[in-house]
């Protein structure tokens, strides 16, 4: 496959970036998108120019480095998948590709498509736990029985890899899905209810800070979603929210 | 010098009781006088720095991902053993001991591992208070599966990410601590030397990556639960990032490497697919519950298959060598990685592999597909003699377990596993040696610890499945908070340790001028052009088989191929910026040397002992044999180079096991 890349260049976070050409040949259908960028930073090595910076490091889809804007799309035009288990069979001899990152105000660029998305850590920070203390000393595993379907709803939440393409995908940039799934997650088990109120009001408070914007209700951010993270989640956290102002 | 293992006197039940009973501890009030380095933070870290902060040490904790939630634990799939005994089935934690001695192939410390089964049942415990979603089974009570090496189902899971769901439970816990200010959090920062003052770990050097500055950090304690080093093979299911560079620079700086050639070789990884791969993908072990192993018994279909002239479905269950169930009736697919990665390895080497390159093999759900679906079909009373129904209500079930799982295979490899068989081979997976460690987790630095898959202490030669999860969180939890405040008893006067001092001086000098040489070296390869290089080397003579010919060249083209490297590599940028390149390069510096190094350990190991295959010692019927004088900790004190490193042997004693061959037939 012969294909044509124009992908965002930006030395770091103080200079203006723009898009670069680059051709590049000989990509077969069994590489990922990551590998087929591999190939070209060895050839922009061996050539003496600078490799492109890209987040990445599991490629198998679970620890949400990798990211990426690739022709309009967060992770590219595949469902239910991370760029990393993005496959070049998706593509065609003689396509154009544009690659840009994650773009966001709570997310600044680092380096080329590298971003910063600690904002992320600090919402979790603010209320993304349980307290209690890692003693061990708590009562047996099997102590309160949970209902499966709350237990398998609370996993899908919190199988959220934290990458951020929900906040790439949304016009307004708002990250109500990542916290949602989060929320979602403690409130649905017995261990996390007693904490509910002010995780809620401590997590939205931090999302608002870090300049996230307000949810609309499109559900880009579901479509975008690798990991299928529903807008269900953004439901009770809306739920969740309400219930807490109404307690104070 | 001796080693001294530190391990309790005392009845083997009663050790960690009567050790935590008699450590000297630290007062509240003193903790906050006392800093703690933490470097990774994936289970092990991650855990260690959350329990320290609640105890009221000053933790600094530093990870080169972007966020400590990205460490490579947690791609871990399967599960987590713990002897909880809930499916009443004869669990024990003498029987969690017992399996894992026997697993690790008698080569593991005895007290180390009875102390990880003594707190396995804790972990989930602690888990489940934390808000890990464990699959529950309808009574809403945890659920359990079976792994490899074993008869009992210890296994707690979460779908097929079970290490994503136990790491975000630490890293949940660590931030916590983060918004408590308690620990500080270093993301994008790597180690890239530890200090020494006075004989004791006192600090590290480390690069911040978005920035390329150098940093002096100091503390009390360093502790170092940085994971494992099968990247050195440069393809295997770790992480990209994934590297030795802290456990290799602390053992430059004293701390002896033990059993660098005990390599785990995973049995069920997609086969590779072409020179450009990057990473292999592991399919969890935990799909030999259901999945059946096999390669057609006769050459005809082999070939068929290979020329895509037949389907592996065609095939009669008559034609099929079900070579696991054959060879090892009572375990069955269930044996150990190291059996199946063999048994794999000795069909694809006599020419049935059932793919192009002739490196693969057969994982199979029909059976179980089938089998689920009858029973699903029973339960809501539906025709059970309808096969499309029993096979798509048999699929639900196999979606509901394992649907993560089939769906990256889909993905990567554009064939349906729910209705042809995966083909999987073995591949690197993780590093059973690592930094030798007493009973108290401490290298011998005093004052530097090394936890998870850095140490070598509980998996001996071969580590079962869903033991890595257990492993990391015992020490991260349970063992080390409590090992490292008998240590830093003695360090409530020191006071806060200065980093401008002659040791940082020098430190940092060796980072810099190592930066420097790779930056203007300006050679003709890029960096990855030598990682593929000595990935080539490790594989071909250091990798499932190994003979002592292979290994003596492999330690002289290792040798060879670092000459080069510092020689000829090519790293584009500065060192004042996000330079991924040069952060690769500093890690393959190190792999180029610990790869040497492993050859050399491999070499003086002259039996088979779980990973560690030489050819030359097997029984008649090709199994791994063990010899006696062969049952020791091979701990390498480096000298300068690494074909200069010294041995100095930990002997093994089995007072609580009987030493036997390790049979699963």
């Amino acid at each position: 496959m012969k294909l044509t890349l124009k992908i965002w260049r930006q030395k770091n976070a103080d200079t203006k970036g723009k898009l670069v050409d680059y051709q590049i040949d000989g990509i077969e259908g069994d590489m990922s998108f990551l590998e087929m960028l591999d190939v070209l930073n060895e050839q922009l090595i061996n050539k003496g120019e600078e490799p492109v910076a890209f987040d990445h490091d599991c490629r198998e889809g679970i620890c949400g480095t990798c990211s990426l804007y690739i022709n309009g799309e967060a992770h590219g035009p595949d469902r239910l998948v991370t760029t990393c288990q993005l496959h070049m069979r998706m593509f065609n001899d003689g396509d154009t590709i544009h690659i840009e990152p994650f773009r966001a105000t709570a997310f600044p660029v680092i380096k080329d498509l590298v971003v910063d998305r600690s904002s992320f850590d600090r919402i979790q920070h603010a209320g993304g736990f349980i307290s209690v203390n890692t003693s061990g000393n708590t009562i047996d595993a099997n102590a309160i029985p949970i209902n499966k379907h709350d237990a398998d709803t609370a996993f899908e939440s919190a199988t959220c890899i934290g990458c951020g393409a929900c906040v790439a995908s949304c016009k307004n940039s708002s990250a109500m899905l990542f916290v949602g799934a989060k929320v979602s997650q403690f409130a649905l088990l017995p261990q996390g209810k007693i904490e509910a109120t002010e995780r809620v009001l401590n997590m939205v408070k931090q999302m608002d800070e870090e300049g996230f914007g307000n949810c609309t209700n499109t559900g880009a951010c579901e479509v975008e979603c690798p990991k299928g993270i529903s807008l269900e989640n953004i439901a009770r956290l809306n739920r969740e929210y309400l219930a807490a102002g109404l307690k104070g | 010098m001796a080693l001294d293992s530190k391990i309790p006197e005392g009845p083997l039940a009663d050790k960690w009781t009567n050790y935590k009973n008699n450590i000297n501890l630290v007062n509240p009030a003193n903790k906050r006088n006392i800093d703690v380095i933490v470097v990774g933070t994936g289970l092990a870290g991650g855990s260690a720095a959350a329990t320290l902060a609640e105890l009221g040490y000053n933790v600094k904790a530093f990870c080169f991902q972007d966020s400590p939630r990205r460490a490579h634990s947690i791609a871990a799939q399967g599960g987590i053993n713990a002897a909880k005994n809930y499916q009443g089935d004869g669990d024990s934690t003498y029987r969690l001991f017992y399996d894992t001695v026997k697993g690790g192939d008698y080569r593991s410390r005895e007290a180390n591992v009875y102390r990880l089964a003594e707190v396995s049942a804790n972990i989930i415990d602690q888990c489940v208070a934390q808000g890990v979603p464990f699959a529950r089974e309808y009574g809403g009570l945890l659920d359990n599966r079976s792994f490899g090496g074993v008869l009992v189902s210890r296994t707690f899971y979460a779908a097929g990410q079970t290490g994503q769901q136990l790491l975000l439970g630490a890293y949940s816990a660590m931030n916590r601590q983060i918004g408590r200010g308690k620990i500080k959090m270093y993301n994008r920062h790597e180690m890239l030397d530890v200090v020494i003052v006075d004989g004791k770990a006192r600090g590290i050097i480390a690069r911040n990556l978005v920035t390329g500055e150098i940093e002096r950090h100091s503390a009390h304690a360093v502790v170092l639960g940085t994971g494992g080093y099968g990247n050195v093979f440069f393809l295997s299911t770790n992480a990209m990032g994934s590297n030795v560079t802290a456990a290799w620079k602390a053992h430059k700086r004293g701390a002896f490497f033990a059993n660098p050639c005990y390599t785990q070789i995973h049995p069920t990884c997609i086969p590779v697919s072409g020179d450009h791969q990057s990473k292999l993908t592991l399919m969890s072990e935990s799909l030999r519950n259901d999945g059946r192993i096999w390669v057609p018994k006769n050459m005809e279909d082999v070939l068929a298959i290979r020329e895509g002239k037949l389907k592996p479905t065609a095939i009669p269950e008559e034609n099929r060598d079900y070579y696991l169930e054959r060879r090892y009736p009572a375990f069955g697919n269930l044996v150990p990685r190291d059996v199946a990665s063999r048994a794999a390895k000795e069909r694809c080497d006599a020419g049935y592999g059932v793919n192009k390159t002739g490196e693969a093999v057969y994982l199979d759900f029909a059976s179980a597909i089938e089998r689920y679906g009858k029973e699903q079909a029973t339960v809501r009373h539906l025709d059970v003699n309808d096969k499309a129904l029993v096979k798509k209500l048999g699929q639900e079930v196999i979606r509901e377990k394992y649907g993560n799982l089939f769906q990256m295979y889909e993905k990567i490899v554009d064939q349906d596993p729910y209705n042809t068989p995966m083909m999987i081979y073995p591949a690197v997976h993780y590093t059973m040696g690592g930094l030798w460690v007493d009973y108290n987790l401490m290298t011998n630095v005093p004052g530097l610890y090394a936890i998870g898959e850095a140490n070598f202490s509980d998996h001996g030669a071969n580590r079962l499945g869903a033991s890595a999860l257990m492993q990391g969180l015992a020490d991260g939890y349970f063992v080390l908070p409590y090992t490292i405040g008998d240590y830093l008893s003695k360090d409530i006067r020191t006071g806060k340790i200065p980093t401008n001092t002659p040791e940082f001086d020098q430190a940092e000098k060796n980072v810099k001028d190592s930066l420097d040489h790779l930056i203007n070296n300006k050679g003709t390869h890029s960096v990855d052009h030598f990682h593929k290089r000595l990935g080539k080397i490790m594989w071909n003579k250091c990798g499932m088989a190994r003979n002592a010919q292979g290994l003596q060249e492999a330690i002289v083209e290792i040798a060879e191929l670092r000459k080069e490297f510092w020689r000829d590599v090519r790293v584009p940028g500065t060192q004042n910026e996000y330079n991924e390149e040069l952060a690769k390069a500093m890690r393959v510096a190190d792999y180029l040397e610990l790869g040497e190094l492993f050859a050399k350990d491999a070499l003086q190991r002259e039996e088979s002992a779980g990973g560690h295959f030489r050819e030359e010692y097997q029984t008649e019927e090709g199994e791994a044999l063990r010899r006696p004088e062969f049952q020791y900790v091979a701990a390498w004190e480096f000298k300068g180079e690494p074909k200069e490193a010294v041995l100095h042997k930990e002997e093994l004693k089995y007072e609580n096991i009987e030493v036997k061959e390790r049979s699963y037939k």
